[in-house]
């Protein structure tokens, strides 16, 4: 390890908090942990680990090789070129933290601009500069709800129909709010296809949050405005976890009442890449605007009346009072959420739409085309945005198998997230995928139920 | 600075105005001078609460600072000063008057006995004037 402090000097820090050596400070951490033997083969010269990366990297089979009908919470969209010209300008792809303003005027602008679209985009008032995915932001809600009450609301209600590794994120982040419920998604007796009437009777005066997903991780798009009134008048909050290309087209979460909006911003000019980095979108209501996990950009005025942007309302960020923040996860993905930003300037209103469009349009086109395959049908009767849930007549894990042949990267299984659902697919369709793949696709299922 | 003689101070800046078995509890202009401006006031219980003495209270942040307000006495919490919420800056104007954050009914007011008097409350505070 590197650290560029003589020995005299480690001695002087170590007796002043009080211990004899560096090893005591690690007490904490379980032996047998401290020190693990790391089984890693020899080291390898630059040249070499180069020529067995891309030897490794050649099993991988991408959305570039194959044609992608997978979803489930990360989406393959169009990026434009301009995305990634500009993230990866060295002005901006830094880690840096932007606390000195009067350095970090781009940084911060960007963050402010981004914070603004989501705003728009949501339909909220304020978005903080971001957390690591949607899963995270999902989490960060719940925090955020739990102290609102100041602990004494001690049940989340989340729906069934919220993306699965959200809610086990949210466990996660919950896990040591012993006094805390999580609830209202164990789906063992009901149908896995109700809609979000059956959270209604569940919220009561003891509901913190009420958490639901828009559209849902099944695809399918709801009016939530019964829910939010139902938690309003239980004096809950009302969480909505968004695709925010879908908000190209639906009504914005902020129009049903929502306190909390957040959502995966990966569609946003982000990569698929093996699920990450992400983007976590984390808007709210001002009134909640101190309560909010992470960091905010204001924007203000500089002694001589230059428009300026600033790291805002950081009095309550975790480096100042860490034992009293809402959360001590302070990051931001930065670099995704600049991407989003570009992303979607470039797009614009329209262009944003017209790419919800297509999604739309291209995905109801494939559902009417499996639907008529004879053993194929789409059983959720909902609408739904650009993903759906088809029933199939064989196991879900064989029929994607047989895709793979021809190429074909299938929708993702439910059986294991939903055991209610077995042979269910989620397929999703984006403006990525030609008439001819969607085509291809009924074809190539089709043949698959005869074999 | 102004240290009005007839309330009682605790070493953490709050003033406490006694009235029978009801302590009303504010910062002083000690405090809300360190702070500087004073742009957002939170109370973090409700009336009702029964609190103890040195219990948190409050939040009050400042352009430069946060800071936790603690109540000096145990009881029940029987006010809260709703106005702060959108007023903030009336801590900085008036400390000792519209700004009182809490009122409480005492139920143990021998703990008064563990507080300054103004001269005392005056000399803790130039003795931290650097």
């Amino acid at each position: 390890m590197f650290v560029p402090n003589a020995d005299p000097d480690r001695e002087a820090m170590l007796k002043t908090i009080g211990v004899e050596r560096i090893e005591d400070l690690f007490t904490d951490v379980p032996e047998g942990y401290r020190f693990p033997k790391l089984n890693l083969p020899e080291a390898l010269s630059e040249m070499e680990a180069y020529a067995h990366l891309s030897e490794l990297a050649q099993a991988n089979s991408s959305v570039r090789d194959l044609t992608c009908f997978l979803g489930a919470g990360a989406y393959h969209h169009y990026i434009p070129a301009v995305v990634d010209a500009i993230i990866q300008r060295g002005e901006f792809l830094t880690a840096y933290t932007p606390y000195q303003p009067e350095v970090s005027q781009g940084t911060l602008q960007a963050i402010f601009e981004y914070q603004s679209l989501m705003a728009l985009l949501t339909g909220m008032e304020v978005c903080n500069a971001s957390h690591y995915d949607g899963a995270t932001a999902a989490a960060e809600a719940v925090i955020m709800a739990y102290h609102h009450f100041r602990g004494k609301r001690t049940k989340v209600l989340v729906s069934h129909a919220l993306h699965p590794q959200y809610r086990a994120t949210i466990r996660t982040y919950m896990q040591g709010y012993t006094q805390l419920t999580i609830t209202g998604d164990e789906c063992t007796d009901c149908d896995p296809l109700a809609g979000p009437e059956v959270l209604l009777r569940a919220i009561d005066t003891n509901t913190a949050l009420v958490i639901v997903q828009y559209p849902d991780f099944l695809g399918r798009i709801y009016d939530y405005t019964e829910l939010a009134n139902t938690a309003h008048q239980a004096g809950a909050l009302f969480a909505i976890a968004v695709n925010p290309i879908a908000l190209g087209l639906l009504k914005p979460p902020g129009e049903f009442g929502a306190d909390i909006v957040i959502g995966e911003g990966q569609p946003l000019g982000i990569p698929l890449s093996f699920g990450g980095p992400y983007l976590g979108i984390f808007a709210t209501r001002k009134e909640f605007v101190r309560k909010i996990a992470g960091r905010l950009v204001g924007e203000t005025v500089d002694q001589d009346g230059k428009r300026a942007y600033v790291l805002t309302l950081t009095a309550r960020e975790q480096h100042i009072r860490r034992e009293k923040a809402t959360s001590n996860i302070c990051s931001n993905q930065g670099l995704m959420a600049l991407a989003s930003t570009v992303y979607l300037s470039l797009l614009g209103k329209q262009g944003l739409r017209q790419v919800a469009e297509l999604c739309y349009q291209k995905a109801h086109y494939a559902a009417d085309l499996i639907s008529q395959i004879p053993g194929y049908t789409v059983c959720s009767n909902a609408p739904f945005f650009h993903e759906f849930v088809v029933c199939c007549p064989k196991p879900v894990s064989e029929i994607n198998q047989a895709l793979l042949e021809y190429g074909i990267l299938g929708g993702f299984d439910l059986s294991t997230d939903y055991p209610g659902l077995k042979n269910a697919m989620l397929i999703a369709v984006t403006e990525m995928n030609t008439r001819e793949e969607i085509e291809t696709l009924r074809d190539v299922l089709e043949d698959i139920s005869h074999e | 600075m102004n240290i009005p003689a007839e309330l009682k101070y605790a070493t953490t800046d709050e003033w406490v105005k006694v009235e029978g078995d009801v302590a009303t509890i504010g910062i002083t202009d000690y405090a809300q001078d360190s702070l500087s401006d004073v742009v957002f006031f939170e109370a973090i219980v409700s009336v009702g609460d029964t609190i103890k003495a040195k219990q948190q209270i409050a939040t009050v942040e400042s352009v430069k600072a946060a800071a936790d307000i603690n109540s000096p006495v145990s009881g029940e919490v029987i006010a809260i000063n709703e106005a702060l919420a959108d007023s903030p800056e009336l801590v900085n104007k008036d400390p000792y008057g519209t700004a009182w954050m809490i009122k409480v009914k005492m139920s143990n007011p021998s703990e008064l006995d563990n507080l300054m008097d103004a001269a005392g409350y005056e000399s803790y505070c130039s003795g931290r004037e650097h």
